[in-house]
């Protein structure tokens, strides 16, 4: 299985998990149905038009019906983001293989994964809703009367691929929405939501810590082998610390898995592409959500934001992720600080894993750019986050209770999770910042649409910047990238082959390459174009040296090979065939059985033609004579008179009739296959 | 015949200069390039004459690769690459990279500032030969080229110290640099998968010994600096800057924390500061259990452990100093021997070995009195207690590391001779392989066997596997026929057919047709069926068909029965049968001309 990503937008359907409680939000009108049928006042909440489900957010998994799950041997990992649906897959589900990823993937992973379960389970909900994915409701009804439409969000995209014994086929299924289930009664946006039932609550830290431990840590070019059938290597993406793109081979097949991966110069180390040529099939997936933003404009813009606000004497909120982007924002801000005179001004990071994200940030020095890397030989630690923390214009704490509450200054900059602006710290800076329109959020977070995710807070005062930084491949970059690398096949989810449905006038937004790209969508199978012909075998060098090659043709030569085969964990040996044990004669067995010749020993296959003034001269030389030929339609016939026996030649074929003398015939035949090849 | 040569240029039969030289598939490798602490002459660097004379160092040699950062193993380095001359790539850890030119640049000062050697490498060659080095990632694949591929495991031994895994084709060979097989207080232990070199080359230097846990050394350790400190003495434990020095400190940290002691603990170099900055910033490279906690407590922030200044040597009271260098030979800790060495009450620690020719080495062995330099003689009167905390594996280790990665031979390295004589013939013994010692600039040489990697014909491995049944019959192997097709260096095995096919040729067949003639007096019909059922209580386990044609097939043999006119009683037997039955085909002619039982 290739990457277990979560589909955290369906939070975006649930009110927020205000970490203090919210008289607003507590007071938000219930919904029913406009002929009163339906009530579901309890569990549905109405703000500025749109309904919310007053319940903990659940989020949307990888498909799980479509496969046994127990059968998955081997999950591979591409980067932080695409794990955090690892407990729904390994646990409860029969899962016993191993997952394999680089050791910043694991424990970032682990520290996010960490921060989601914290996120919920400090704020627990008394009741869970559960009547509004009721299918009653969902077969009889009106229609609602507001309506957004979701983006179909992630990048995170699980694929199967089957080792049987060969890679034979690649199912894949990505979390893009395909078939949309209506959920006719229920008001917008809910009764577009898609496979309800299937969405599941947040894990608990126990099931982390169980899915965690299937988890073998793996470094970049390293070539693990699986099963002695397929070898994997994680290469570097460039997207994040310990970002992979990886490499499924066999002996004569190739299969890249490109996932996320960037070219820009941020933290990590750079993409690693020369290792990804040759491919007979490349699986992409995980290009840029926003093509449309340059990252690098997209900085200047949050960086000229942050200082304009400051300025003005607001605050400034930037929902982001735990780790990643994050660190870019804080090296830039470093940079730009003193110029823009935010010497003063403190920076908050909170989050539960805030200081585990930075501390670990230093650590991984193997897994970073050149010039990060080079800073540790002096020592220095590679991110400048250090510094800014010891100087104390970065300041992080676990959560906004606690110390924080007694330092806590403004005009500010807060960092904090979570993006969807659905729990984590940010809910509460949005219920105290929204009033004033001094403050403003701006958003780098590429996962989550701004819109969506303001929606509960409207009417909101505060100003909204929406920079979002993705700096993974845009199509530019991969159409270049893909004539670099020229792969036979490029496999790649249904949605890069047509522009976006927004900007469908852009045909530079898609891929275009011949042969034309094989597409997948949610749940579809795809049979990978694959023929396999050949396969590694060893010759035990005893067995080598045995072997006695002819030439058949200029520069090619043949040798019949005879051997024992041994197949041990899919790795083929041939042995020369062992003597066989001479059996203790029995009297009785002796006179009957003993000249029954071994079943197993067919001839070789014979090839060439037998020339007649050749093969007369042989036979003259042989004392045999007294030969009358006879020409025929197809050849000539030898008529050996003194030993009355006949050879038939053809151009394809030889019979040698020969009755009542053993040893004449077995000459005749060691003549004929002097002049054979054997095969 | 392939064969795999080593010569070691230094650490053959000794401990010091490690540099071993491996010539395999073609390809040279130099593994390691240290000094020796014993000497301070020509004898200080490994001969690398040995290439030389035949010419550049950078045409002979293929890559270089450096285990750790011990001078004893990386010492040379500079010297080799800018003094000698080689300009190909140097392989280390980014550990070891970060680490190995601090110690260069320390060791460079001590001979050419103190001692006023000149001749010797500079701190320029120092930075130019680092530019050289191309860092290794713990299990990492790296191409050198096409051919030769290097692939490092963790050693444990010191902070980012590395096992290689060399391997070209199917030849390889591991060489372990230092190692240590049980974790201590902050760093793992070796590793390495079943790799099965064709030599494993290992370091021997505890051969014989087989040390006692860890645990009762490090209480025996505890008991000793207490009770010195106790009794008002001072305890001086010489060290080398990074490794051992770090493990001793968090155990004496914890020790000082727990019986809430007083006494001070110093640091000798100005260089512990900086050396603790590596373990935090390469912390990956420690133990699990620092690994797991360091988010909360960095173990490499000390409370107890102040810098030392050389004035507090003459301080009244107990003290504990960790010093540098770790033989006595040099430096700071000989410095502060002389001044300690002459009352009872202090002690010094040696934690670990010590090389023949130093102070270190000397008063281990006993030795009361010293010659210094200036014909002094200095009176060894503090105590002097050993305690092998140095991470080189035992000899239980070492066995165990061979049970890791199974070679198929060994080649001992790093140790004395008598010791690896020792541990040499117990590893014959044990694992039934070949062991080697070869002593500097003698050259063993394994042949190896390769197997041959062929492309096989996935319908005829297929098929070849089905008719051999999930579990085949080790008693009866089955015999598989294929072709293999030698053609522009790729070797193909199929199945004859294919072969044909493939190389556009047709079959040629060729067939035997015999007549046998026997007496029967039958009709032709009951012959053809007394024929059947003798052939069938011979022919046990092939196809024997009485076919309505009036024909007997044995496998693919067809047999007719008619009576010659005169004599209705003579009957021919018409056999025919292609060459691929021969050896059938032969058999069944001679057991019919013996004429059919007359009892059927």
């Amino acid at each position: 299985m290739l990457d277990c990503g979560l589909d955290t937008s369906s939070a975006l359907y649930f009110l927020p998990l205000p970490l203090v409680h919210s008289p607003r939000l507590s007071k938000l009108p219930g919904w029913v149905s406009k002929d009163g049928t339906v009530n579901l006042e309890k569990e549905l909440k109405e703000c500025a038009g749109r309904v919310f489900v007053d319940t903990q957010p659940e989020f949307c998994l990888p498909e799980r019906e479509l496969l046994d799950l127990s059968t998955v041997d081997v999950i591979l990992i591409s980067n932080y983001h695409c794990m955090m649906a690892l407990p729904y897959i390994t646990e409860h589900t029969g899962f016993s293989g191993t997952v394999y990823a680089t050791e910043p993937t694991f424990q970032i992973g682990r520290l996010l994964m960490e921060e989601l379960v914290t996120f919920m389970e400090r704020v627990p909900k008394a009741q869970s809703a559960t009547c509004w994915k009721n299918k009653e409701i969902q077969r009889s009804g009106s229609s609602g009367t507001s309506y957004i439409v979701i983006n179909s969000v992630s990048c995170m995209c699980a694929l199967t691929i089957f080792t049987l014994f060969y890679i034979v086929e690649c199912f894949c299924f990505s979390s893009f929405k395909s078939d949309v289930f209506v959920f006719r009664m229920l008001p917008g946006p809910l009764k577009d939501a898609v496979d309800v039932w299937s969405w599941k609550r947040c894990y608990s830290m126990q099931e982390v810590n169980s899915a965690l431990s299937k988890v073998q840590l793996v470094g970049y070019s390293q070539k693990v082998e699986l099963f002695g059938a397929v070898q994997v290597t994680p290469l570097s993406s460039g997207y994040s610390l310990g970002s992979s793109n990886w490499i499924i081979q066999s002996h004569y097949e190739k299969v890249s898995y490109v996932s996320g991966s960037s070219l820009l110069t941020t933290h990590p180390q750079p993409m690693e592409q020369s290792s990804l040529k040759n491919s007979d099939v490349l699986i992409l997936t995980g290009l840029t959500q926003i093509p449309t933003a340059n990252p690098d404009g997209m900085l200047g813009e949050f960086c000229s934001n942050l200082a304009m606000t400051i300025r003005a004497g607001g605050n400034v909120l930037v929902p982001c992720y735990s780790s990643g982007v994050i660190y870019d924002l804080l090296e830039c801000l470093y940079q730009f600080m003193d110029s823009a005179n935010l010497g003063t001004t403190p920076f908050y990071f909170i989050s539960p894993v805030a200081n585990s994200s930075l501390e670990f940030s230093q650590i991984f020095a193997e897994w970073l750019c050149q010039n990060k890397q080079s800073k540790v030989y002096l020592p220095e630690p590679p991110f400048p986050h250090a510094e800014l923390i010891q100087t104390n214009k970065l300041k992080h704490y676990p959560s906004i209770h606690g110390e924080f509450s007694s330092e806590f200054r403004q005009p500010c900059v807060v960092f904090t999770g979570h993006p969807s602006l659905r729990f984590g710290d940010v809910v509460h800076f949005m219920e105290l910042w929204g009033k004033s329109s001094l403050n403003t959020i701006i958003f780098t977070e590429p996962d989550f649409s701004y819109l969506d995710a303001l929606a509960p807070y409207q009417p909101l005062a505060m100003k909204c910047v929406y920079c979002p930084i993705d700096t993974r491949l845009n199509f530019h970059q991969v159409s270049k990238f893909l004539k670099e690398v020229q792969p036979l096949h490029v496999v790649c989810p249904e949605q890069y082959t047509q522009p976006p449905p927004s900007q469908s006038h852009r045909a530079d937004l898609m891929l275009e390459l011949q042969p034309p790209p094989m597409a997948y969508r949610r749940c579809s199978v795809l049979g990978l174009p694959f023929r396999r012909r050949y396969e590694r075998i060893h010759l035990l060098p005893e067995l080598a040296k045995s072997l006695v090659p002819s030439e058949i043709k200029p520069g090619v030569s043949v040798a019949t090979v005879s051997a024992v085969l041994q197949s041990k964990d899919n790795k083929h040996v041939l042995q020369p065939v062992p003597k066989p044990v001479p059996v203790p004669p029995s009297k009785k067995r002796k006179r009957l059985m003993e000249e029954v010749p071994d079943l197993l020993s067919p001839k070789p296959l014979l090839s060439g033609a037998v020339p007649l003034e050749a093969f007369l001269a042989s036979l003259h030389k042989s004392g045999i004579t007294e030969v009358k030929v006879e020409e025929t339609a197809d050849g000539h016939i030898l008529h050996l008179q003194a030993e009355d026996a006949l050879i038939q030649l053809e151009e394809d074929a030889t019979h040698i009739v020969c009755d009542n003398n053993e040893p004449l015939r077995t000459a005749l035949r060691d003549l004929v296959l002097r002049f054979l090849q054997k095969l | 015949m392939p064969d795999i040569k080593v010569t070691p240029l230094g650490a053959g039969q000794d401990v010091g200069r490690s540099c071993i030289l491996v010539s395999i598939g073609g390809k040279n490798i130099m593994l390691d390039c240290g000094m020796h602490m014993g000497y301070n002459d020509d004898r200080r660097f490994p001969d690398f004459s040995y290439i030389t004379q035949n010419g550049r160092l950078t045409e002979f040699l293929d890559c270089v690769i450096i285990s750790h950062f011990h001078l004893d193993h990386c010492g040379a380095l500079p010297y080799m690459s800018e003094m000698v001359g080689y300009d190909g790539p140097i392989y280390m850890t980014h550990p070891t990279k970060a680490i190995c030119p601090i110690l260069l640049e320390d060791f460079r000062k001590i001979t050419v500032d103190k001692k006023g050697e000149t001749n010797f490498f500079t701190s320029q060659m120092i930075k130019d030969c680092m530019k050289k080095v191309v860092p290794l990632n713990l299990h990492q694949t790296v191409q050198v080229d096409d051919e030769l591929e290097i692939k490092a495991y963790y050693a444990g031994h010191v902070l980012g110290a590395a096992m290689v895994l060399i391997k070209v084709g199917s030849e390889s060979v591991v060489y372990t640099g230092d190692y240590n097989m049980t974790p201590d207080r902050h760093l793992g232990a070796a590793w390495i998968d079943k790799c099965r070199p064709d030599i494993l080359i290992s370091e021997s230097t505890y051969a014989t010994t087989i040390r006692d846990s860890k645990r009762c050394r490090e209480r025996d350790f505890l008991k000793k600096v207490h009770e010195t400190i106790e009794r008002g003495g001072k305890v001086l434990i010489p060290v080398f800057a990074l490794g051992r020095a770090q493990e001793l400190c968090i155990l004496l940290e914890t020790f000082w924390e727990r019986m809430n002691l007083k006494a001070p603990i110093y640091f000798s170099t100005g260089l512990t500061e900086k050396a603790n900055h590596y373990y935090k910033l390469f912390i990956t490279w420690t133990n699990q259990k620092i690994r797991k906690t360091f988010v909360q407590r960095n173990m490499f922030e000390f409370k107890h452990i102040k810098a030392f200044d050389r004035s507090y040597a003459d301080n009244p009271g107990p003290m504990v100093v960790f010093a540098t260098p770790g033989m006595l030979h040099a430096g700071q800790s000989l410095q502060i021997f002389k001044k300690w060495a002459g009352n009872e009450k202090n002690m010094v620690i040696m934690p670990g070995y010590c090389v023949q020719g130093t102070v270190g080495h000397k008063i281990l062995n006993g030795q009361k009195k010293l010659e210094m330099e200036g014909r002094a003689t200095l009176e060894v009167k503090l105590q002097v207690e050993y305690m092998s905390f140095s991470a080189h594996a035992d000899a239980k280790g070492i066995m165990q590391l061979i049970r890791m990665a199974e070679p198929r031979n060994m080649l001992l390295v790093h140790g004395e001779a008598k010791k690896m004589e020792f541990l040499k013939d117990k590893i014959e013994q044990e694992f039934s392989i070949s062991c080697y010692m070869p002593a500097n600039g003698e050259t063993t040489t394994v042949t190896t066997n390769p197997s041959v990697p062929v492309d096989i014909s996935l319908p005829l491995l297929k098929r070849e596997m089905a008719l051999g049944g999930p579990l085949p019959d080790p008693k009866k192997p089955r015999t598989m026929h294929g072709t293999l097709i030698m053609k522009d260096n790729s070797l193909k095995l199929v199945s004859p057919e294919q072969a044909l096919k493939e190389l556009g040729l047709s079959e040629h067949q060729l067939r035997f047709t015999c007549r046998v003639h026997l007496q029967d007096p039958h009709s032709d019909a009951d012959t053809l069926a007394r024929l059947y059922s003798h052939l069938k209580s011979v022919l046990k386990g092939y196809t024997v068909q009485h076919l309505p044609d009036g024909t007997v097939m044995v496998e693919s043999i067809v047999l007719k029965v008619s009576s010659s006119g005169d004599d209705p009683n003579l009957k021919v037997i018409l056999l025919s049968w292609s060459y691929q039955d021969e050896e059938l085909g032969s058999f069944l002619s001679s057991l019919l001309k013996k004429g059919l039982p007359s009892a059927l």
